[in-house]
C-alpha cells in the first residue's frame, strides 16, 4: 500500500502543478495515470505543438511545459503509479481513501485530488451499433500478443503507425491473411513503414483495401465477417476471424464517473470555494471539473490546484493555522 | 445582418438544426462556436487538428479552403469520413460563410 498526503489522479499539467503547491505546504503527493508517462494530453497528443496562453511564456511547446513542471516539482519528490488506471475508491474508518488501480496497486491518503482531464486515454472505438457484441469475440482494439493471431484471417483498420506496423508484423509469417482497410490511399505513418506495406501488398502478403471503411460487423456468437463500404465499389462483405480497428486513443471519464460524485455534462461538479466535490476529502481540478463560468484552460487548472491544496491542508491538519507561503521569502524547501 | 455577424446552422446528432449567430471578427472556428453554444462537440486537443473529436460534414455549398495535410492526417482517426468531412476547428468563421450549414458527425462509441 502506497501512503501519501494527497493522491492525485491524473499526471497532466494540473496534477503536476498540484505537487508544487502541496509541497509548499509540506504535503506529499503521489500521482496515478493511465498513460505510461507524465504530462497527460500535452505528452500524449501534442508534445510538439506550441501553447501560447501560459502566463509569462509567449510560446512554449506542450512537451517542454511538462518537462518544466517536472523540474519545478522535483524538490518535492513526487512518486508515480503510471500505466495504471484509477478504478475504485473506498473510504476507510479513519476518514482516509484507498484508491485501487486497474492492476491492483493500492494507495491510501486523507485527500484525493482528481485532475483527470477529459479522462483516461482509451482506444477510439468506431461507432458501429453492434460493436460491443463482438468485443473480444473477434474485435480487438489493442494487439497484446501477436501469437493470438497465428494462422488467422485478420483485418486491420487505420492509417497510422500502429496500423501499419501491426499489418507488417502479422503479414510476415504470423497470420494466415492480413488485410489493411484505410479511408484514403495515402498513409500518415513513417515513410519506411508505408513503403514496407506497399511492398508486402505487391507480393500479395497484405491485401490493401483503400478508399474504404468498415461499417458493419456480422457473426453468430463471434465475428465471422465485416461489411466494407468502398468509395466507388459500394458495400461488400469480407469474411474474417478478427478485426482490429486502430484509430488512436481518446480520453474517457471512465470509472471515476461511477465513484458516486455529483456529475454534470460528463464532468465533476465542484464548489468553487475550494474545488471540493460532493464527497468531503475528494477534490476535482482542471478539465475534469465543472462549475458556473468554468473555462478548460491549463492556467485555470493551476489556479484551482493552488486554492485546492489550502483546503486539503486544513483537512489534513485541522489544528494547524495555515500560513500562505510566499516563495519569494525563503525560496523552495524540498523534502 | 449586422456587420461581422453571420448565421450558421449546426445540425446535431439527433437531426435537430440549431441556428447560431456567430461573430466573424473574433478569430473563431466552428469547434469553438459549437462548444460556446453548448453543442456536443468535444474539441479535446483545443483546436490543433490533433484529435478528430470535432468532425463535421459541410452540408451547404460554401467554398471552404482546402484541408491542410495535418487535417487530412487527423481525419484518419475520425469515422464515416465523407468528401464533405472537415474538422470543425479548422473551419474559420468568416463573412463569406453566412448561411453555412454543418452536421455533427458520430463520435467514437463507448
Amino acid at each position: 500500500m502506497i501512503e501519501t498526503d494527497i493522491i492525485i489522479i491524473g499526471a497532466g499539467p494540473c496534477g503536476l502543478f498540484t505537487v508544487f503547491e502541496a509541497g509548499l505546504l509540506k504535503l506529499k503527493c503521489h500521482l496515478i495515470d493511465a498513460l505510461p508517462q507524465p504530462g497527460g494530453q500535452c505528452s500524449e497528443i501534442y508534445p510538439k505543438k506550441p501553447i501560447y496562453d501560459i502566463p509569462a511564456f509567449p510560446e512554449i511547446l506542450a512537451g517542454d511545459l511538462v518537462d518544466n513542471l517536472m523540474k519545478q516539482i522535483s524538490p518535492f519528490k513526487p512518486t508515480f503509479t503510471l500505466g495504471e488506471r484509477a478504478e475504485t475508491i473506498e473510504k476507510t474508518n479513519d476518514d482516509k481513501f484507498i484508491v485501487t488501480t486497474s492492476r491492483g496497486s493500492k494507495h491510501i491518503a486523507p485527500v484525493v485530488a482528481i485532475a483527470g482531464g477529459l479522462g483516461s486515454f482509451e482506444p477510439r472505438k468506431p461507432p458501429i451499433p453492434n460493436l460491443s457484441d463482438f468485443e473480444d469475440k473477434g474485435v480487438e482494439y489493442i494487439i497484446k500478443d501477436p501469437e493470438f493471431y497465428r494462422g488467422k484471417d485478420v483485418i486491420i483498420s487505420g492509417g497510422g503507425d500502429s496500423a501499419l506496423d501491426w499489418a507488417i508484423f502479422l503479414a510476415e509469417g504470423v497470420a494466415k491473411s492480413v488485410a489493411l482497410v484505410h479511408r484514403r490511399q495515402t498513409f500518415r505513418g513513417h515513410l519506411d513503414s508505408v513503403q514496407k506495406v506497399m511492398d508486402l501488398a505487391e507480393k500479395g502478403n497484405i491485401k490493401l483495401i483503400t478508399d474504404a471503411e468498415v461499417i458493419g460487423l456480422e457473426g453468430d456468437q463471434k465475428l465471422s465477417s465485416i461489411v466494407i463500404k468502398h468509395k466507388t465499389d459500394g458495400e461488400y462483405i469480407v469474411s474474417t476471424d478478427h478485426w482490429v480497428p486502430l484509430f488512436g486513443l481518446s480520453p474517457k471519464l471512465g470509472p471515476i464517473g461511477d465513484w458516486g460524485l455529483a456529475i454534470e455534462k460528463n464532468a465533476i461538479k465542484v464548489n468553487t470555494l475550494d474545488y471540493s466535490t460532493s464527497i468531503p476529502g475528494v477534490y476535482a481540478i482542471g478539465d475534469v471539473n465543472t462549475y458556473e463560468g468554468k473555462l478548460k484552460l491549463i492556467l485555470c487548472g493551476f489556479h484551482e490546484a493552488t486554492i485546492m491544496v489550502q483546503s486539503a491542508f486544513k483537512r489534513i491538519n485541522p489544528d494547524k493555522n495555515l500560513v500562505l507561503k510566499y516563495t519569494t521569502v525563503n525560496g523552495i524547501q524540498g523534502f | 445582418m449586422s456587420e461581422n455577424i453571420i448565421k450558421v446552422v449546426v445540425i446535431d446528432r439527433e437531426g435537430t438544426p440549431h441556428t447560431i449567430e456567430a461573430p466573424t471578427d473574433m478569430g473563431m472556428n466552428m469547434m469553438e462556436l459549437c462548444k460556446a453554444s453548448e453543442l456536443p462537440v468535444e474539441g479535446t486537443c483545443g483546436g490543433m487538428a490533433m484529435c478528430a473529436s470535432c468532425h463535421i460534414y459541410v452540408e451547404s455549398d460554401h467554398e471552404l479552403p482546402e484541408p491542410s495535410e495535418d487535417e487530412e492526417d487527423m481525419m484518419d482517426q475520425a469515422f464515416f469520413v465523407e468528401d464533405n468531412s472537415r474538422l470543425g476547428c479548422q473551419v474559420h468563421l468568416a463573412n463569406e460563410l453566412n448561411g453555412l450549414t454543418v452536421r455533427l458527425a458520430e463520435v467514437s462509441g463507448d
